[in-house]
C-alpha cells in the first residue's frame, strides 16, 4: 500500500515537472523570435517603435497561453491531483 | 482665469471621499485579520471561504477573492466620485485635468483599435481595465488577490464572450449560424471549439500570471527560509533567527510580479476584449441589413 502511494506520488511530481518544462519551451522559443523580429523592426523604421511594442506585448500575451496551460496542469498535478488518487486508491482497496 | 479659494465644505466632502477610497481596502484587512486562521503565508492555499449560503440547487460559498472584489469595486466608485468632484466646463482643478486626461487617453486607445462605431464601449473597457489593474495591486497591501482566483478572471471573460456573440448576432441569426460552417461544413465542431476556447484562454491567461507571479513568490520566500537556517542557523541567539536573506530580496521579483504583471495584465485583458468584439462585428452584413430595414420602412 505505502509503495502504491509512493509511485503514485512521484508519478504526479514527475508529470507536473514534465508538463511545465515542455510547456515552457515552446511559449520561450515563440516569444524569443517574436522579440527578436521586433528589435529588427525597430531597427529598420525606430519611429514605428510605439507601434511594434503595443503589437509586440498583445502577441506575447497570446503566445504565452500554452505555457500557461502547462503551468496550471503542473499546479493541479501537484496541489489537487495527489489528494484525489490516493482516495481513489484507498478506496479501491477497501 | 481665476481660481478660487475652495471653502471648507469642499474640502470636508474631498477628505471624505478620499477617505471612503481608502476605507473598503481597510475594511477587507480588517476582515482578514479578524475571521481568517492565522498562518505563515507560506502555504500555496485557494481563497478563504467566509460563509456559504444555502440556496435549493447549489451553495453559494461566499469567499475571499469575492470580498475583494466588491472591496475594489466599492473604491474605484468613490475615486471616479473624488476625480469628478467639483467638474466644471473650465478647468479649475488639478484632478480634472487627470480625469479628463485619462478619458481621453482611453477615448484614444478605443478609437484606435475598435472604429467610431465602438465609441460606447470606452466606459466599459475603463471599468475593466481598472477592475482588474487594482484588483492585482490589491496584492501589494496583503489581500489575497482577487484576480488569482479562477472565479473572478472567469466573469469577466464570460461577461466579454457574450458581448462577443452579441456583436456576431447583429448580422443576423441566419448569417451567424452561417460562421459555422465555413469554410467547410465539416469545420462545424473545430468552429464550436474555437468559440468555447475565447473564453477559457482569456481566463486562463489572466488568472495563471497572477497566480505564476503569486505561486513564484511564496516558494522563493519558502527558499530564502530555508537558506537563512542553512547557513546563519548554527549561530547562537539572535543571529540564528534572524532572517536575514528574507530582507529586500522578495521585493525585487514583487515589483515584477505584483506592480508590473499586474497592470500589463490588466491592459492585455482590455486589449484582447477590444479585438475580439471589434473583429467580431461583421460590419458589411450589419450596415445591408439597416438599409433593408430603412427600405422597408419608407415603402410601408
Amino acid at each position: 500500500m505505502e509503495l502504491a502511494i509512493g509511485i503514485m506520488l512521484c508519478g504526479c511530481a514527475l508529470g507536473a515537472g514534465i508538463a511545465i518544462g515542455i510547456g515552457a519551451l515552446g511559449p520561450g522559443l515563440g516569444e524569443g523570435s517574436a522579440v527578436a523580429k521586433a528589435c529588427e523592426a525597430i531597427g529598420r523604421q525606430p519611429e514605428s517603435k510605439s507601434d511594434v511594442t503595443s503589437t509586440l506585448i498583445l502577441g506575447c500575451a497570446l503566445a504565452e497561453t500554452t505555457g500557461l496551460y502547462a503551468l496550471i496542469i503542473a499546479l493541479l498535478l501537484i496541489l489537487l491531483a495527489p489528494g484525489r488518487f490516493v482516495d481513489l486508491l484507498v478506496n479501491a482497496v477497501k | 482665469m481665476q481660481f478660487k479659494k475652495p471653502d471648507a465644505k469642499f474640502k470636508a466632502v474631498d477628505i471624505l471621499l478620499l477617505f471612503l477610497t481608502a476605507l473598503p481596502f481597510l475594511a477587507a484587512i480588517a476582515l482578514k485579520v479578524l475571521f481568517m486562521p492565522a498562518g505563515d503565508g507560506m502555504e500555496i492555499t485557494g481563497a478563504f471561504i467566509f460563509f456559504t449560503i444555502k440556496l435549493p440547487v447549489m451553495d453559494l460559498p461566499i469567499s475571499e477573492a469575492q470580498v475583494n472584489s466588491w472591496a475594489v469595486v466599492v473604491s474605484v466608485l468613490f475615486l471616479c466620485l473624488y476625480l469628478t468632484h467639483g467638474i466644471r466646463a473650465r478647468v479649475t482643478t488639478k484632478r480634472q485635468i487627470l480625469a479628463e486626461w485619462a478619458v481621453e487617453k482611453l477615448d484614444n486607445l478605443v478609437k484606435e483599435n475598435m472604429g467610431d462605431f465602438f465609441m460606447g464601449f470606452a466606459p466599459f473597457v475603463c471599468a475593466i481595465l481598472m477592475l482588474s489593474a487594482l484588483s492585482s495591486l490589491s496584492s501589494l497591501l496583503g489581500l489575497f488577490a482577487p484576480t488569482s482566483d479562477l472565479n473572478i478572471a472567469a466573469g469577466w471573460a464570460l461577461l466579454v464572450f457574450f458581448l462577443i456573440t452579441y456583436y456576431k448576432l447583429k448580422g443576423g441569426p441566419l448569417y451567424y449560424i452561417k460562421g459555422f460552417f465555413e469554410p467547410l461544413p465539416v469545420m462545424l465542431p473545430m468552429n464550436i471549439l474555437g468559440e468555447v476556447a475565447t473564453p477559457v484562454a482569456m481566463t486562463l491567461r489572466h488568472y495563471g500570471n497572477i497566480l505564476s507571479g503569486s505561486v513564484i513568490s511564496i516558494l522563493l520566500a519558502g527558499a530564502l527560509q530555508a537558506l537563512t537556517k542553512m547557513v546563519l542557523g548554527k549561530l547562537p541567539g539572535f543571529f540564528g533567527e534572524f532572517p536575514f536573506f528574507q530582507i529586500g530580496i522578495p521585493a525585487v521579483l514583487s515589483v515584477y510580479f505584483d506592480l508590473f504583471s499586474g497592470c500589463l495584465q490588466a491592459f492585455i485583458f482590455v486589449m484582447l476584449t477590444m479585438l475580439f468584439v471589434s473583429t467580431s462585428f461583421p460590419a458589411d452584413e450589419y450596415w445591408k441589413r439597416m438599409n433593408k430595414k430603412a427600405k422597408k420602412q419608407k415603402l410601408s
